[in-house]
């Protein structure tokens, strides 16, 4: 594998080739905020959140910082008014969803996110497919995948390979966000597997 | 039916099928397209079969069931060729009189005749009637002479022939060059250049490459490539060949909605007939060239036509864009090198052979070539399919050839490109239908144009092309699924009375983000019709909000005079 130089925040970057911008970023101590990023699991490029400015020999455009492969000579910017105010909205948006979730928080006081900026939503999923992709790319079972399309995606367990597969490994839940997944699996738990009724 | 197994083959059995025609006798050719049929079309047909056996003429005249004519707004249309007299909206109880005045007295039945209604004349021959006069039916007009489950019918008019010149005189690199110069852009709207798509693909590495025909048409209302299809399937079965030819790809695919029956049907018919004739499947009329073509049959939602979807979805995977660094040209279907081009883009191949490039270019503007076929719909006099010349003014479309608004209403915009398209005021119908223009203008050039009038209500369309799209979207990505989410919330606001100020400036401010961070084309492309609606409407939206109206009187709960 070759080495390119590329530059991030007015920074000589170098890095393997292959790697995505987001990962030479980091390895030289830039930060970029991902939510649906996993280092086990293939970029995803969803919650939008690492968007960065890219410059490819005068090509600019916004793009994944999680997905956009190193290049020579590539010039990056990780942050702009433009960049910032992508971030402060989404954490917006999300946080209708789950309001409590650390991460966001975190994020928000960074970008300045008002958490109250929208009315909360009854669902705290945000959709970033983190346990989707863990169990079906790493555990290899598709125990949870997701349903529906448009404004009414959502994540959700499958209830027979629930059943069978997931108390004995739950390595999704700490990957989770929010805690909308520990949510939704108790309640597949309790409807498909009640506690035996007593006979009369 | 013996296979073909050369050109020369192909020849002979067209002049063998025209022989048997006779250019006199009577042929009555019925619109059976999907529009006509829902107009019951179809007990028009069996009333002239049986009405001719009836009256002893049986074998003195043809019936012929065609595809979409275009004018929708007449259906079940009747043409009687030789002559081309038109009837509209035939009822199966005017059969008789049809056959007895037409077909055995040679006479016109004038009541059943279409009245101009500008000048309410009748009008006896189809290419007198304005709204086919001021088209330019390159690539339709052979639809009401064509029975779509007949191959023969559709060499009669010279179909096939394109190829037979491609494959005697051409070179694949010489049809590439045809392409590109001819200047055919991609018909879906998004004006990509086809020839420098088949020149990438036919450069690109590997030995298995694939065409696509997307034949997908989400957009609500819009009815062009599924009528097209269903119509006249040998034409894009033609220009796929030749494509295919060009770039050295052996497999294609018709991607469709399976919403659709009609067009699976006739398409299907259509690959069989041409596999029974040695026109699909292996060596190609004697040719040593092998192409087979399948229909991949979706179920999927309107993001679907989109191509990193289509194309997921067509491999059996979940219908949803990715983010991809290479163009399908070199890794598309399967990582294989693909062209995907709209059905309407292949329907112009054939043609382009045919006439060659320098007449195909004359036609048109300095940057899009040729002509355009559009849906047309809402509140105007004429609707239906209509085929312009590229430069035709989108006035000339409504008023001309759509016969301006129905009911004599007052005009009030045209919706252009479906839903990530947008509105046209009045004093803007001089843009040019025009790849280049429209784009300029934040328009698309999507397949359907839709007439809006005093009784539609702004607020209301768009309301109704977010709540499309968010349910028609996938939901992958934050800022497509959640500001639709809060859009939607604001809109609805907006309709019910309880607008607030600083909705409009949310609005702006979350498409901004929608626009800019999203995914695929369809986040993008989401603001358009707000953003129309605001720049040419911005009066309509702050009635909602600050005087609770709807000037419409659409919006239920408001009324058009305002708070009482
Ligand atoms: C959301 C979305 C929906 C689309 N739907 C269609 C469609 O229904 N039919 C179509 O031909 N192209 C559609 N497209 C465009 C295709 O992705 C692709 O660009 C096109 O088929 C290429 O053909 P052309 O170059 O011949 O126009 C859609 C694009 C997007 C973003
Ligand atoms: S922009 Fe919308 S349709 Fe496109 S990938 Fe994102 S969520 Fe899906």
């Amino acid at each position: 594998m070759g080495i390119v130089t590329l530059t991030i925040d007015n920074r000589e970057v170098k890095a393997e080739e292959g790697m995505t911008v987001l990962e030479a970023a980091r390895g030289a101590g830039i930060e970029i905020p991902t939510l649906c990023w996993h280092e086990k699991l293939k970029p995803y490029t969803v919650c939008r959140i690492c968007v960065v400015d890219v410059d490819a020999r005068g090509w600019t455009s916004l793009d994944t910082a999680c997905s956009r492969p190193v290049k020579e000579g590539l010039v990056v910017r990780t942050r702009s008014a433009k960049i910032d105010r992508i971030r402060k909205t989404i954490l917006e948006l999300l946080l209708a969803h789950a309001p409590d979730s650390p991460k966001l928080r975190e994020y928000a006081s960074e970008y300045g996110a008002d958490r109250d900026r929208f009315e909360k939503d009854p669902s705290f999923c945000i959709d970033c497919g983190l346990c989707v992709r863990y169990c079906a790319e790493v555990k290899k079972k598709n125990a949870v995948g997701f349903v529906d399309r448009g404004i009414r995606r959502e994540i959700c367990f499958v209830p027979e390979v629930a059943l069978r597969e997931c108390n004995g490994c739950k390595e999704c839940f700490p990957l989770c966000p929010t805690s909308y997944l520990q949510a939704a699996f108790v309640l597949v738990q309790a409807l498909t597997a009640p506690a035996q009724p007593e006979k009369p | 039916m013996a296979r073909l197994n050369s050109p020369e083959d192909l020849e002979k059995l067209r002049q063998e099928v025209l022989s048997r025609n006779d250019p006199k006798r009577p042929c009555i050719s019925i619109c059976a397209g999907t529009g006509c049929i829902a107009c019951g079309a179809a007990g028009v047909v069996s009333a002239f079969e049986e009405d001719l056996r009836r009256q002893g003429l049986g074998d003195k005249a043809d019936v012929k069931r065609t595809g979409c004519h275009g004018f929708c707004e007449q259906g079940p249309a009747v043409v009687v060729h030789p002559d081309g007299v038109f009837y509209a909206r035939v009822k199966p109880e005017d059969v008789p009189e049809i056959v007895s005045r037409t077909i055995k007295e040679k006479k016109v039945v004038e009541r059943l005749l279409y009245v101009d209604p500008a000048t309410g004349q009748r009008v006896v021959h189809e290419s007198e009637i304005q709204f086919f006069e001021k088209q330019k039916r390159l690539v339709l007009g052979s639809n009401s002479r064509i029975d779509p489950g007949s191959i023969e019918d559709y060499l009669a008019v010279g179909g096939y022939s394109a190829l037979v010149k491609v494959l005697r005189t051409m070179s694949p690199e010489k049809v590439i060059s045809d392409i590109k110069e001819s200047g055919l852009r991609g018909r879906s709207g998004s004006g990509f250049p086809a020839g420098r798509k088949w020149e990438a693909c036919r450069n690109a590495e590997g030995e298995t490459k694939y065409v696509i025909c997307n034949c997908h048409e989400g957009d609500p209302g819009a009815f062009v490539d599924r009528m097209m299809m269903e119509a006249n399937p040998h034409l894009v079965l033609e220009g796929m060949i030749i494509g295919a030819y060009s770039m050295a790809a052996h497999d294609g695919y018709i991607f469709v909605g399976g919403e659709f029956p009609l067009t699976v049907e006739n398409v299907g018919i259509a690959i069989r007939q041409a596999e029974e004739h040695g026109l699909l499947g292996q060596n190609i009329l004697g040719s040593g060239f092998d192409f087979t073509v399948r229909l991949s049959i979706d179920g999927g939602s309107y993001v679907c036509g989109e191509s990193t979807a289509l194309m997921a979805s067509m491999d059996g995977r979940v219908g949803e864009p990715i983010r991809k660094y290479d163009h399908a040209t070199e890794r598309g279907l399967r990582a294989r090198p693909t062209v995907l081009n709209n059905l309407q883009t292949w329907a112009n191949v054939p043609l382009i052979i045919n006439q060659g490039v320098e007449r195909y270019r004359s036609i048109g503007t300095s940057g899009s070539k040729g002509t355009k076929v559009f849906s047309l719909t809402g509140a105007v006099v004429n609707t239906g399919m209509v085929e312009v010349p590229m430069g035709a003014t989108l006035k000339e479309i409504v008023f001309d050839i759509g016969g301006g608004v129905r009911g004599g209403g007052k005009f009030k915009a045209l919706q252009v490109g479906g839903p990530l398209g947008g509105f046209v005021p009045e004093n803007q119908l001089n843009l040019k239908v025009d790849f280049d223009e429209l784009g300029k203008a934040g328009l698309s050039m999507g397949p359907s144009l839709v007439v809006m009038d005093e009784n539609a209500c702004i607020v209301d369309t768009v309301k109704y092309f977010v709540t499309f799209l968010s349910d028609e979207s996938c939901g992958k990505c934050t800022p497509c699924r959640e500001v639709f989410r809060q859009i939607l919330k604001v809109l609805n606001r907006i309709s019910g009375g309880r607008g607030r100020e600083g909705d409009i400036e949310l609005l702006k401010e979350l498409s901004d983000v929608q626009r800019d961070a999203t995914l695929c084309a369809l986040g993008q492309g989401a603001p358009s019709p707000i953003d129309s609606a605001l720049a040419h409407f911005r009066d309509e939206f702050e009635a909602h909000i600050g005087e609770k109206r709807c000037p419409a009187g659409v919006c239920r709960g408001l009324s058009a005079a305002g708070p009482r």
